[in-house]
């Protein structure tokens, strides 16, 4: 039974045209199956032609369209828990928490969105509605122009979900069987996994790791296996939670840099989530802040240091212990260029705002202070985060 | 186009035969053709779990083999620990000549019956009782984005071959007590047998269901579905007549165990049921134990449906 089954995966790939030419054969049997999006972003002309395959698709009589110019589209979405506690023996206290209060949002395909907010901002619950996990307690929700929490096994075809806490390969057996395992009950084609799986051994360097159990690979090797394993099966939209939490430098790049590859070369749709502002700035084109289950920021990351005021370190370490470093301000607002936040002995920590150049400071200050050595520290996500809820009416 | 794509589903027409659903599959393979990113029929949800379970079992059978010693010893246990509780019968029978009326083979049929029906729903469905600690710690997360059916994922989670040890006793009890009863077989009596261990099995297996459906509420629950699961088997290794006639009400009316194998086995026995019921319910097993996945269905899906509005 199990071997037939391949067996027709294989035939049904081939008879479908699959497997020829280019990275993943695309080209070929996209105009016919819809394959087209998975590979075509990158060039704006094939783009188009898989809209306009999808748009043929939506009149079908399971409508797998776009809405209105998004991939992924939330209107108005919420998710209200009732939370149920004990105030005495027999009595207890319904109360009502808004996870997610009402976020309206689109994402196009292509995209790569950095989604952060401070702990229990929503993020997680976002992020579940959005594959079919949990169920929205109102507003309209589209991936894909599947309806996630209705249709949420063939929603489950078309994602691949990385939770960065919780891996989905097998403990005690090699990398290569959880792979073999997706294989199957995915059902992909076998030219495609083995193509897809070369890929992403190359790309994330996994060849010395897919015969060793996977209790025996690092925090970082592993994290780089279950991304593998969610892409196998070619999905169009790749949820990351908290991909980089407790790499180290190296894995992170890695990590980063295949994330990248991985949107230019095939389109995947990416939204991620993240504590670490440096993925947000080698990766995201777009950030969106949430906070207390709503959209506080949509846009650039640069706009949202803007709109946070947010401030970068300069530390300095003078020859001496010296009084607080003070510069005549420049500029028109009369403010001066930096304020010092500490002193410590000979060092000296300087905030300035994050929009501003360090060149012209560290001349300054080079210029009237001895200064032997100094570094600058970029601002922190959370506290820009912070700040921004703070002003918030 | 279409047609181009009903070529492709052509051999695959072929499996969907097998798991049943030949016409429906290709006209659906159409559209998901359209859709997906390579072409696959979209099957029966029932054939579909079943396939899953398979793939997943196989997983967890070869994570067992990592560790063969470990898993020989876990065996031998499971056989052991299950073995002492006919030992205890039989050291019983050492000092009285019959319990409630029974004779030590007519027990025995009574023991194999039950622990083999027990043995084989504890091997296919036994670790349903970790689905409280997945929805404690988050993991279940990570099956509800599969595109299988959850109960089949959850069915098969730790998967545990050791678990035959517990069928095997069962079933040599059993051949015990079939060499030295004096029965008058009759084909029907014969064909009950495999009757009674199938449905059986399938009457735990749906207790085992509806417990784990109740742990989405209750994420501690799954002592009270050990109750009627470890517990009902080892009430049934015993006649009917030794237990309070409420109690076996319960068991007959409420949580329909006795279908396991007090009931088709008295039959078998020629003996009487406690409670007067005509004779022939000891032929309902198979329909009891279809209503009882019928309930036990909705309960999951009642279940997951509440998992999926409350969440974690």
């Amino acid at each position: 039974m199990s071997e037939r089954e391949t067996d027709v995966a294989d035939t049904a790939g081939e008879a479908g045209g699959m497997g020829e030419a280019g990275v993943m054969g695309e080209a070929d049997t996209g105009g016919e199956t819809g394959v087209a999006e998975v590979g075509a972003a990158g060039e704006p002309g094939s783009a188009d032609v898989a809209r306009g395959v999808t748009r043929r698709a939506q009149g079908g009589p399971l409508g797998a369209g776009v809405d209105e110019g998004g991939f992924i589209t939330l209107d108005g979405v919420e998710k209200v828990f009732q939370v149920r506690r004990r105030t005495g023996l027999l009595r207890s206290e319904r109360r009502e928490v808004r996870a997610v209060d009402g976020i309206s949002f689109r994402v196009a395909r292509g995209e790569v969105v950095g989604y952060i907010g401070p702990n229990g901002a929503g993020k997680s619950t976002t992020i579940k509605m959005l594959t079919g996990i949990l169920t929205p307690s109102g507003g309209r929700l589209r991936v894909a122009g599947i309806d996630p929490s209705r249709e949420r096994t063939r929603l489950a075809h078309r994602i691949g979900v990385v939770f960065g806490q919780r891996t989905t390969l097998w403990w005690d057996l090699p990398l290569r069987d959880s792979y073999r395992l997706m294989h199957r009950m995915y059902r992909i084609p076998d030219r495609r996994y083995r193509e897809n799986l070369d890929r992403c051994v190359e790309l994330l360097d996994l060849g010395e790791l897919l015969e060793v159990p996977v209790r025996q690979l690092s925090l970082g090797q592993r994290m780089r296996g279950d991304i593998a394993a969610a892409l196998l099966h070619d999905p169009e939209v790749l949820y990351l939670d908290e991909p980089t939490i407790g790499l180290d430098v190296v894995s992170k790049v890695k990590v980063r840099q295949f994330l990248k590859d991985l949107n230019a070369e095939r389109g995947t749709t990416v939204l991620l989530t993240t504590h670490d502002l440096t993925d947000i700035e080698q990766l995201c084109s777009r950030v969106m802040v949430i906070d207390h289950g709503r959209l506080m920021y949509d846009g650039s990351l640069a706009g949202l240091h803007e709109v946070g005021e947010s401030e970068r370190m300069l530390v300095v370490d003078l020859e001496r212990e010296l009084p607080p470093i003070r510069l005549e301000s420049e500029g028109a607002d009369g403010r001066p260029p930096v304020r010092v936040v500490k002193v410590e002995g000979p060092r000296q920590w300087l905030a300035f705002p994050a929009a501003a150049s360090a060149a012209p400071l560290v001349a300054r200050i080079a210029a009237g202070y001895p200064l032997v050595d100094l570094s600058v520290r970029e601002p922190d996500i959370e506290a820009v985060i912070a700040r921004m809820y703070e002003s918030a009416p | 186009m279409v047609e181009d794509v009903a070529r492709a589903d052509g051999p695959g027409t072929g499996t969907a035969a097998v798991d049943g659903g030949g016409g429906r599959a290709s006209g659906e393979a159409v559209v998901a053709a359209e859709v997906f990113p390579f072409p696959f029929p979209e099957r029966r949800r029932l054939l579909e779990g079943v396939r899953a379970y398979g793939l997943i079992m196989a997983m967890w059978v070869r994570s067992t083999m990592a560790y063969r010693a470990s898993f020989a010893m876990t065996v031998f246990g499971d056989f052991a620990v299950t073995a002492f509780d006919f030992v205890t019968i039989l050291l019983m029978f050492s000092h009285v000549d019959a319990l409630g009326g029974y004779s030590l083979p007519e027990i025995a049929l009574l023991y194999g019956l039950s622990a083999t029906a027990f043995g084989l729903c504890d091997l296919l469905l036994g670790s349903m009782d970790r689905v409280g600690r997945r929805v404690r710690d988050g993991t279940m997360d990570t099956l509800l984005v599969r595109p299988v059916p959850v109960l089949a994922q959850v069915a098969a989670d730790r998967f545990a071959l050791r678990r035959v040890g517990r069928i095997t006793q069962g079933l040599l009890v059993l051949g015990y007590a079939l060499v030295t009863l004096d029965i008058a077989w009759t084909p029907l009596k014969v064909l009950m047998l495999p009757t009674m261990v199938v449905s059986g099995a399938a009457i735990f297996g749906a207790v085992f269901v509806a417990g784990a459906a109740f742990q989405f509420v209750a994420q501690d629950a799954s002592e009270v579905q050990n109750s009627f699961t470890y517990g009902g088997t080892t009430l049934l290794q015993y006649p009917p007549t030794i237990f309070a006639k409420d109690l076996v009400r319960g068991v007959t009316f409420v949580v329909p165990l006795a279908f396991v194998s007090w009931l088709p086995a008295l039959y078998v026995l020629g003996r009487e049921y406690p409670v007067g019921l005509p004779q022939w319910v000891a032929f309902l097993p198979p329909l009891v134990a279809a209503g009882c996945w019928g309930l036990a269905g909705l309960a999951w899906r009642t279940g997951l449906r509440s998992y999926r509005s409350t969440g974690s």
